[in-house]
């Protein structure tokens, strides 16, 4: 694959039914260009726990998406209330989710470790009251 | 398994069109939190919840799911079997609950297989 693709989505923040149409249209793509399974599987999990995070944590967002030799990149960023204590939202477990998001099935503090787990490359930066920006690679091989 | 022992043993109706019934699934996976499916489920192909709202088939869908079971009666919306019907997966509610669905299906055979986290 010589060429670069890139796709790039907006999430929107009060619409929690569509949280996930990126990641999984972002899904069906690499799959249309004959990436590995588990390659495919492992962005589209990292791609999805972070657009869910800019839905339900920040008042959405954007999304970047790079495929190019090799490698795919992934930049979500935001301009959300950001993150006071980044090693603490890293940790398993940690989450500020309302009860209303755990009825909907998320809040378990699961979501950035995830990130981290499933992708080759993971970088968080984020600035309280300004916004949120991660950088995620997944390696094609 | 096949799906169409999974949806006897569970009393499951199908809700979704066109589906599989010979296709064969070996593991599945039974939650209510998404992020706990994400997290520490692999390969698993059939999930049982009792959650009812769109983020159940984007999850199976990331996960590579074939088939859901809502549990506990939860009858899923238009809106939501439309886009499992898009990601081909094949849905079915049943009246049981999440212990019970879990445990018929492990008795006969299935398992929770492979799992990382
Ligand atoms: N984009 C963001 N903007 C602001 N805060 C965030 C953002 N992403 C995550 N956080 C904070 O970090 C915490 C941990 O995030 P993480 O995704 O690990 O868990 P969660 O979203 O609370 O639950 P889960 O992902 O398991 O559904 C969140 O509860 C929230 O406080
Ligand atoms: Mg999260």
């Amino acid at each position: 694959m010589a060429e670069v693709i890139t796709l790039e989505y907006t999430v929107p923040g009060d619409d929690f039914t569509r949280a996930g149409e990126a990641s999984a249209d972002m899904k069906s793509r690499l799959k249309k260009l004959g990436l590995p399974a588990d390659v495919v599987r492992r962005a589209a999990i990292a791609l999805y726990e972070g657009e869910i995070n800019l839905a339900i944590h920040a008042h959405g967002g954007c999304i970047c998406v790079t495929v190019s030799e090799g490698v795919i990149k992934m930049v979500l960023a935001d301009k959300g209330p950001g993150i006071e204590n980044i090693a603490l939202a890293m940790s398993e477990g940690y989450s500020t989710a309302p009860d209303e998001v755990r009825s909907l099935g998320f809040g378990a503090g699961m979501g950035l470790p995830n990130m981290k787990k499933y992708s080759d490359v993971f970088d968080i930066e984020s600035t309280v009251g300004v916004g949120t920006t991660i950088q995620m690679e997944v390696n094609i091989s | 398994m096949k799906i169409k022992e999974i949806a006897e043993i569970l009393q499951a109706t199908p809700v979704t069109p066109n589906v599989d019934f010979e296709r064969e699934v070996h593991t599945a996976c039974g939650s209510d939190m998404m992020s706990d499916v994400l997290a520490y489920v692999k390969n698993q192909s059939v999930l049982i919840t009792g959650l009812n709202n769109p983020q159940v088939v984007r999850t199976a869908d990331m996960m590579d799911m074939v088939c859901i079971v809502f549990v506990r009666g939860k009858k899923p919306d238009e809106q939501i079997l439309t886009l499992a019907q898009e990601r081909h997966i094949a849905v079915f509610t049943s009246e049981l609950t999440m212990f019970t669905a879990c445990g018929k299906l492990y008795e006969q055979g299935l398992r929770g297989g492979e799992s990382h986290g």
